[in-house]
């Protein structure tokens, strides 16, 4: 049904495709490496992205994938004790800081943000591929940590384990993310200066779509919390070289500053990664549903709300750390706070849903899989940020379950969506619409097969970071394990369909979905200046047709 | 006594079954919450997909009221659940006054135990049920964190610093004990059990077991060899304030400042004692700190508590 549709669509307005407009497009202009290393183009910085990123999400599955055979048996069947601590802290520093906080801002808000305002490019584009250089380099000295060993801390790097009694290699890695930090904090100046300065005429905050504003307040934290990040690893560095006694109580130092420091910046940073995933989100229904999103300025604000309440609850990750329990009972009532408004999005979206003409394409299926697995790692969330609950299940597979739901479940999923929405524009083919609704369902599947039975486990009493555990887990853990097998299944699809796409996909119109929204004005791919005259705004956004017997906001 | 998958996870207190109650009622208000948007997102996705002809007329985009009340009541709801739990949260803060001591220092990778008597046990922990126990912790090394799931209750164990954690266990048996703050190398070796035992059985498992004579004795031989007496003896008017009846007393700091003389009081006062010289002093103590190590720190606060005579208004 909407396939035919589509197809029919794309046929109509495939023609201009082959007029010369093409030959101009950003992808043709020019084909040299040279022309792409020293690019400053931001659709091209956003495929140098892809690529690279694409690159580290591939080597951190990897170290899940060992992680997952290792807890087939409770002695551990594959690594050492040694082996499996380098490999989820491995998993962990390139998921979070080489995957997850680049992966939608720097791939998807790089190429769309300038298209969806109306503007030729990000305001600094020299910048803009610095930032893509300096992370890279931190990429660099992420793999030379990795080359020379592995580091053994975990992710979180809590002193006085990493900075004076880990034997990894701590001082490489805690460079690696001190430099993608600086990448970072760029990337998000580059946003806000963009998204104030460079909208088209008649382009008001009220007409932003909804992704640009999620990208806003995400660029609010990378700039506000990153520096507090950077500043922090540069102490354990200063702790484990010099002996300065910063973290370490031996050396004179507080071993729970470092966590108030650490999480200050990796609370926050959750939103980084969650945020710009809900503006996609905020794309994507409305798109599939063809009508405005229901609660627009709800679901804008809101953005802002959860960017900002988010700097004040960063000790519901210390209830059990030793903080006085009068600081942990106020946290716990700031997290229940902002839970409850992105929680609430979700109504939105499921609102939007109602009386729409909902097309059921691979897209939107990533966006219902996002929504279904960001309610279950949201409202599990509000079960951690309960004070006795938490003393029971922190540290437990409980959170490694949590954290999985709502960064895997949902940014993952949504960078999905987000794939198969904007491919066509980005390469101007269409892909196979049947591989894709096959590879939504699977992931949604195998996600929940493989992280649903760790709720159990952690509830169970199983401690996380574990090469070993008692025989009587071991259940749920090869159900676990199984489900990564369909996971991964999931996510390795879509690598074969789209690249096959490049070459034997269909030709993509400028509008393959009658969507809303400038970037749906240009030629599929875009003309490397993407408008030939600045656009002049008049109309709503998500102006579709189903909207226009209500009352618009 | 919970079982899933063959999977059991005893209740060893009342306090578990607490915690077990909220996560069943707080699972019942996700489902609530949560089921709504699933059933709706595929009853609408079905319903409304495109192509099928039902009425879309005024599909509504916006509605204040729905808004607001979907916004508040789940808030509300949570809001019972916060209080219900903190209330929860702060009883497993505060010890009851007559809960067994029992001092426990962690290091990679292993955990140290040692009960009031003396007797001292290493990653076992065998407790008496329907009696208060109060476990006092530190670690050697890196943060630790002890995790009794059977008793739902988990604290970091931090070093240079004392945290608390105290339970009733109420049925006896053997419950796993994890360390689950990652810790390096064999944290995931780093565990054992808890062993809650009838009084009776506790006892006398108690007087088999070796002691080097109780924490507070031991406390006692050393706080000679270390010749602490030559300048604490007497009754504090000399160069050092007496240590008689010190330990939960209120002490005047230099400056004005007063601070309750607890376990944290006194290492800090043995490790680092020019922090908090007490008022009318001269700084003149050494610091113990690379001498002695966790154990004897608690040996010593140990003595220091046996000497309490008369609590009360300390110089
Ligand atoms: C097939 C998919 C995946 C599987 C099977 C998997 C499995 C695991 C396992 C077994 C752990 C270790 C838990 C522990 O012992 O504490 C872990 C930790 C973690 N995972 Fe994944 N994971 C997957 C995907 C991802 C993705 C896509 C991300 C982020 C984009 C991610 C982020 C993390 C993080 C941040 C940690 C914490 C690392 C740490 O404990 O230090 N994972 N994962
Ligand atoms: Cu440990």
């Amino acid at each position: 049904m909407s396939r035919a549709g589509l197809h029919d669509a794309s046929r109509e307005e495939a023609a201009p495709l082959h007029t010369p407009a093409e030959a101009q497009s950003y992808l043709n202009d020019g084909n040299s490496l040279r022309s792409w290393l020293l690019t400053t183009d931001h659709k091209r910085i956003a495929i140098l992205y892809l690529i690279s990123i694409t690159g580290f999400f591939a080597i951190a599955a990897t170290a899940a994938a060992m992680m997952r055979l290792n807890l087939l048996t409770p002695q551990g069947a594959l690594l050492t004790a040694e082996g499996y601590n380098r490999a989820f802290t491995m998993h962990g520093v390139i998921m979070v800081w080489f995957f997850l906080i680049p992966s939608i801002p720097n791939v998807f808000g790089n190429f769309l943000i300038p298209l969806m305002i109306g503007a030729r490019d990000m305001a600094f584009p020299r910048l803009n591929l610095a930032s893509w250089y300096i992370f890279m380099g931190g990429g660099l000295f992420t793999l030379a940590a990795l080359i020379f060993g592995g580091v053994d801390t975990g992710w979180t790097f809590y002193t006085p384990l990493s900075s004076t009694y880990a034997n990894g290699n701590v001082v490489l890695a805690l460079s690696a993310v001190f430099i993608a930090g600086w990448s970072s904090i760029l990337t998000g100046i580059n946003f806000i200066v963009t998204i104030h300065k460079l909208r088209a005429p008649g382009m008001t905050w009220g007409r932003l779509p909804l992704f640009v504003w999620t990208h806003y307040a995400t660029a609010l934290i990378l700039v506000l919390a990153t520096p507090v990040l950077t500043v922090t690893l540069l102490l354990v560095v200063a702790e484990r070289l010099f002996g300065l006694g910063i973290f370490n109580p031996a050396l004179g130092g507080d071993p729970l500053l470092f966590q108030h420091l650490f999480w200050f910046y990796s609370h926050p940073a959750v939103y980084i990664m969650v945020l710009p995933a809900m503006g996609v989100v905020s794309e994507l229904v409305p798109a599939a549903a063809h009508k405005k999103l229901f609660g627009y300025w709800f679901v804008a604000y809101s953005s802002l709300a959860i960017a900002l309440v988010g700097f004040l609850v960063w000790g519901h990750h210390m209830f059990v750390s030793g903080q006085s329990m009068y600081a942990s009972t106020v946290f716990s009532f700031l997290s229940l706070v902002v839970a409850v408004p992105s929680a609430i999005k979700v109504y939105n979206w499921t609102a939007t849903l109602y009386k729409g003409s909902i097309a059921l394409n691979a897209a939107f299926l990533f966006a219902m899989g996002f929504i279904g697995l960001f309610v279950m790692g949201g409202l599990t969330g509000l079960m951690l940020a309960l004070l006795a609950i938490d003393v029971h299940v922190h540290d437990t597979y409980f959170v490694v379950a949590h954290f999985h739901y709502i960064m895997v479940g949902g940014a993952v999923t949504a960078y999905l969506g987000a794939m198969h929405f904007w491919w066509p524009k980005m390469f101007g083919r269409m892909y196979n619409e049947v591989w894709g609704r096959i590879s939504a369902v699977l992931v949604f599947i195998g996600f929940n097969v493989t992280f649903f039975p760790q709720f159990l486990l952690g509830y169970m009493g199983m401690p996380r970071r574990y090469h070993e555990y008692p025989p009587e887990f071991q259940t749920l853990h090869v159900l676990s394990t199984g489900g990564a097998g369909l996971l991964g299944l999931g996510y390795a699809l879509p690598l074969i369909y789209l690249l096959y796409s490049l070459r034997h996909g269909e030709p993509a119109s400028a509008n393959p979905w009658k969507a809303t929204g400038l970037e749906w004005t240009v030629p599929s791919p875009p003309p490397t200046h993407n408008f030939e005259d600045t656009p002049i705004v008049v109309r709503e956004p998500y102006d579709y047709p189903l909207s226009h017997d209500s009352s618009i906001a | 006594m919970l079982n899933l998958f063959g999977l059991s996870l005893p209740q060893a207190s009342a306090h578990a079954q607490h915690v077990d109650m909220l996560i069943g009622a707080f699972s019942l208000l996700i489902l609530f919450l949560a089921g709504p948007v699933i059933v709706l997102i595929f009853a609408f996705a079905i319903r409304y997909r495109r192509g099928k002809d039902v009425n879309r007329d005024h599909a509504p985009n916006r509605n204040v009221w729905l808004e607001v009340s979907w916004t508040i009541i789940p808030f509300l709801l949570i809001l019972g659940f916060f209080v219900v739990s903190a209330k929860m949260f702060f009883s497993i803060h505060e010890p009851p006054a007559d809960a067994m001591p029992i001092s426990v220092v962690a290091k990679q990778w292993m955990w140290k135990f040692q009960h009031p008597q003396g007797q001292s046990e290493i990653n076992t922990l065998h407790v008496p049920i329907g009696q208060p126990v109060k476990l006092t912790m530190t670690s050697q090394d890196v943060i630790h964190s002890l995790y009794v799931p059977a008793l739902r209750l988990k604290q970091d164990v931090l070093p240079g610093r004392y945290t608390e954690l105290w339970f009733t266990a109420t049925r006896p048996g053997t419950y796993h004990l994890f360390c689950s703050q990652f810790c390096g190398l064999d944290h995931a070796t780093m565990g054992g059990s808890v062993v809650a035992m009838e009084p009776g059985a506790y006892g006398s498992w108690l007087s088999t077991q070796a002691s080097g004579g109780s924490l507070a004795t031991a406390g006692a031989t050393l706080y000679r060899k270390l010749g602490c007496g030559a300048c604490h003896a007497g009754d504090g008017t000399t160069r050092a304030p007496s240590l008689n009846g010190l330990y939960g007393s209120r002490v005047t700091l230099e400056g004005g400042r007063q601070i309750v003389a607890d376990d944290q009081y006194l290492r800090d006062a043995l490790l680092d004692p020019n922090a908090q010289v007490t008022a009318g002093y001269k700084p003149i103590m050494p610091t113990y700190r690379g001498l002695i190590g966790e154990e004897q720190v608690m040996q010593l606060a140990a003595y220091i508590r046996a000497m309490k005579t008369v609590p009360g208004e300390h110089p």
